[in-house]
């Protein structure tokens, strides 16, 4: 039911506008491409369970909007045309009529509730899974992510932008980091997120993720990437001179390619893991 | 008339000129006539701003920005302006002063002194607020001012003090004017005007300024405790001392919210008037009207969370917010369809204002349905902080509002200086505006869903297309912009000179039996209103007492 919905809504919203958003569905089915293509129309393609419902649910109030718009401005249209001085010389002196004022009430009352139902399942299914394997923690610093692994022997890395002038070819602009965040498909992962300095937010829209990363608070959310790929991100709170400037990177892969990942990044980032922990206890073993 | 003949012969003996006509003003035509002056400054300087902003956006990599600081001052600045120097001060101040003492047969209002203090605290908010945007380093923290960034720590000099104190000093100001209209509407109407037979316009404006009255000391106090952390080494938003920056966002939302409704409310009471005067025809379910406006006020003080809804807050919160949020489509659904219904079975009249209103029932419902959309929590993590928020409270505020200013005044200009505009270049100038915003916001819709994130100067490669749609519908606007500026200045030097009432029988408000330039004492002696049947003339057909 949900899904025909979705497709009809994808229908209409491909016909209405001959999208040129639907082109890339057809190859995103198998590598995973978390990222806008030029004159994009509608949503990146969804690769969380998160982001489809999110899709889903996005096609189906694109319906109900459609139908709104295009009835009250047919009938703005209707009005125009027909009850324009010319039309109609001698206007009419009705200022009320009760049955119509209990229509225009009820109908949107129901409106909203068909509209209410989906809507408040999908904020429920995207705000926690109920068992995660594994957990990400995410911080945002002015102006670059750090990223650690908690279950993984809780290494942990920087993830700069990479400059335009470095840029590999393939590799977008203001989207490219240094170190990217590895994940494992097919895993349900929990992602908690905060901040050293001010505001910022951890945004994916291909994964359907979006959380602030407020100073003094852990932010909880999750995903789980249905397939391998690369998935572009930005900062989505204002965060000062740099803001447009750090971009977030996740390189999803299998579940055999992250466990040989995480023992080369555990050798890799283990000298500076984590800088500050190191400092405060060579500081308190001196004092003793 | 006898009655026209009083009021000049009057005029003569109690009409102040230079400076203690203006900068001493108790008179509420000419207070209102300083707000629109000052809304249309601010208008051309956070106009300006937008512009920057948009040639900035045209193409991507930096164009003209040299110090990123200074675009995120020009996007907190236009903001900032907008919101407080031009819808508010055109809308309440200026069309509220006007029309509303002259709807309801007032003499002027209820406290002439303190409606000069209003406005004169008004300005001083203005040139506070420009210093906090060129005053080293300038406030480059987004108009929601969100700590931590707003604190000392990350914006040090004083610019966030300056734009603390404009907000303070132009709050103060609005609190003050709240104060009058509420005291002017419930204690001056003339003999007959009940309630339930002030104009729509009066009604927006009454509850407006409960929305003022409630929402605004909230305001005041989330800036107090921002200004105290900044200088005196309170922790209300400090982690490292046991406060929290959300605590901020709660009460800036609690305000901030309402505030959107104290933008668009006295532009739908614009809207019914002038829906009602061109279609010829009393607005249709008038009751229905008034107290839509009052559910809408009234909502609009328990949905501020849906701007919260990635900060943290828990999910049966997000829940909530969500259902209460989606219930404010019942009201303006009401608003809407009953200015369809007004507009049904009229003569209508395509003046420059009507086109203007219909134009801006087209933003409202194109604005609404993606309210609708932004409303569920559940998809909102998908369109928070990006393009398509940014289009929804252009269309949905701050364009609809325009329109409504524009509206009115074209609508009341020749009320006001006794000179009439232009038809055919105002009919013009409608249509370069409307095809300009619409060219400017619609394509904004799609690099939200895209996934392009707001308050940036620059973007990824992909979001150049639609950018630069519209960047070029930006410019049409300016353009349109500027139309309408020329238009104010040649129907002030060379417009035709206004009848009593130009628009014939549609016009049914009290403004309208005065003559043009409204006298600048209105009555002599009090007016009374004979309404007919409330049921057929809400509006009443009002005539001054002989």
């Amino acid at each position: 039911m949900a899904s025909t919905i979705g497709r009809l809504g994808f229908f209409v919203w491909g016909v209405l506008l001959a999208s040129v958003a639907g082109g890339h569905h057809a190859w995103a089915q198998n590598q995973g491409h978390g990222q806008a293509v030029p004159w994009q129309l509608n949503f990146q393609p969804a690769f969380s369970p998160v982001m489809e419902r999110v899709n889903d649910f996005h096609n189906f109030l694109l319906i109900v909007q459609l139908l709104i718009v295009l009835v009250v401005l047919g009938i703005l249209g209707y009005v125009i045309f027909r009850f324009n001085a010319k039309a109609n010389p001698v206007p009419s002196k009705t200022s009320h009529n009760t049955m119509l004022e209990v229509v225009w009430t009820a109908v949107p009352i129901i409106i909203l509730v068909i509209i209410a139902i989906p809507s408040l399942k999908l904020l429920y299914f995207a705000d926690h899974a109920p068992d995660y394997e594994m957990t990400l923690k995410v911080t945002g610093k002015q102006w670059y992510w750090t990223y650690a692994y908690p279950d993984h022997g809780d290494f942990e890395f920087d993830s700069l932008p990479v400059e335009a002038s470095e840029l590999k070819p393939g590799q977008p602009r203001l989207l490219t980091v240094d170190n990217r965040v590895v994940l494992p498909v097919d895993t349900t992962i929990q992602v908690l997120v905060s901040s050293d300095d001010v505001i910022h937010d951890w945004a994916v829209p291909s994964l359907g993720l979006k959380k602030d990363a407020t100073p003094g608070r852990t932010n909880e959310t999750w995903v789980r990437i249905t397939a391998e790929g690369t998935y572009y991100g930005m900062c989505s709170e204002l965060c000062g001179v740099n803001h447009y400037y750090m971009p977030i990177q996740i390189e999803a892969v299998s579940k055999e390619r992250f466990g040989e990942w995480v023992k080369e990044a555990q050798a890799e980032f283990a000298g500076t893991t984590p800088p500050q922990e190191h400092q405060v206890a060579k500081a308190i073993a001196s004092a003793r | 008339m006898a009655y026209a003949a009083t009021a000049a012969h009057d005029e003569h003996e109690h009409h102040p000129t230079g400076i203690k006509r203006w900068l001493f003003s108790t008179n509420h035509k000419d207070i209102g006539t300083m707000y629109i002056v000052l809304s249309m400054i601010a208008a051309l300087i956070g106009g300006l701003m937008s512009w920057y902003i948009r040639l900035e956006l045209a193409q991507p990599g930096l164009q003209f920005v040299e110090d990123l600081q200074f675009y995120n001052v020009m996007v907190t600045a236009h903001g900032f302006l907008m919101v407080f120097f031009v819808v508010m001060p055109a809308m309440i101040g200026g069309f509220g002063n006007w029309f509303v003492p002259l709807m309801i047969g007032a003499p002027d209002m209820a406290f002439p002194r303190m409606n000069n203090i209003s406005f004169w605290l008004t300005a001083a908010g203005l040139v506070l607020l420009i210093c906090a945007g060129f005053v080293s380093g300038g406030m480059g923290t987004g108009w929601t001012t969100y700590p931590p960034l707003s604190s000392a720590a990350f914006h040090p000099t004083p610019a966030v003090d300056f734009g603390i104190l404009a907000l303070h000093v132009a709050g103060a100001g609005s609190i003050l004017g709240a104060i009058n209209f509420i005291v002017t509407i419930f204690n001056m109407r003339a003999p007959g005007m009940t309630l339930h037979r002030m104009p729509l316009f009066v009604w927006s404006i009454l509850v407006t300024a409960f929305l003022l009255l409630l929402a605004l000391p909230v305001l005041a106090g989330a800036l107090t405790m921002l200004l105290t952390d900044r200088n005196f080494g309170t922790h209300f938003y400090e982690v490292a001392g046991g406060g929290d920056p959300v605590l901020w966002q709660h009460l800036f939302w609690f305000f901030g919210h309402p505030e959107v409704y104290i933008i668009i409310l006295p532009a739908f009471g614009i809207v019914s008037q002038l829906v009602s005067t061109f279609s010829k025809k009393p607005i249709f379910g008038y009751l229905g009207m008034a107290y839509a406006m009052i559910a809408i006020g009234f909502v609009g003080f328990i949905v501020w969370a849906h701007h919260m809804y990635t900060s943290g807050i828990g999910v049966n919160a997000r829940a909530y917010f969500t259902v209460a949020t989606l219930i404010i489509a019942v009201p303006t659904g009401i608003k809407i369809f009953s200015w369809l219904a007004t507009m049904w079975g009229g003569s209508i009249e395509f003046k420059a204002p009507m086109l203007y209103a219909i134009g801006f029932i087209w933003l409202f419902v194109l604005g609404g349905v993606t309210g609708v959309a932004l409303a569920n929590a559940g998809i909102d993590s998908s369109f928070h902080d990006t393009y398509y928020v940014v289009a929804h409270f252009h269309y949905v505020m701050a364009i609809a509002a325009i329109f409504a200013m524009f509206g009115g005044y074209y609508y009341w200009i020749g009320k006001m200086s006794g000179r009439q505009y232009s038809e055919p270049l105002a009919k013009v100038q409608f249509w370069v505006f409307f095809v300009g915003v619409n060219v400017l916001f619609f394509p904004q819709h799609f690099l939200g869903l895209a996934g392009m994130p707001r308050r940036i100067p620059d973007y990824p490669d992909v979001y150049a297309g639609w950018n630069m749609v519209s960047s070029i519908g930006a410019l049409i606007t300016m353009i349109g912009t500027l139309m309408f500026f020329y238009i104010v200045l040649s129907t002030l030097r060379s417009g035709s000179s206004a009848a009593a009432n130009p628009w014939g029988e549609g016009a049914t408000t009290l403004e309208w039996s005065v003559p043009s330039p409204a006298p600048f004492h209105t009555h002599e002696e009090m007016p009374v209103i004979n309404a007919g049947s409330v049921h057929h003339a809400p509006h009443g057909q009002m005539k001054p007492a002989e």
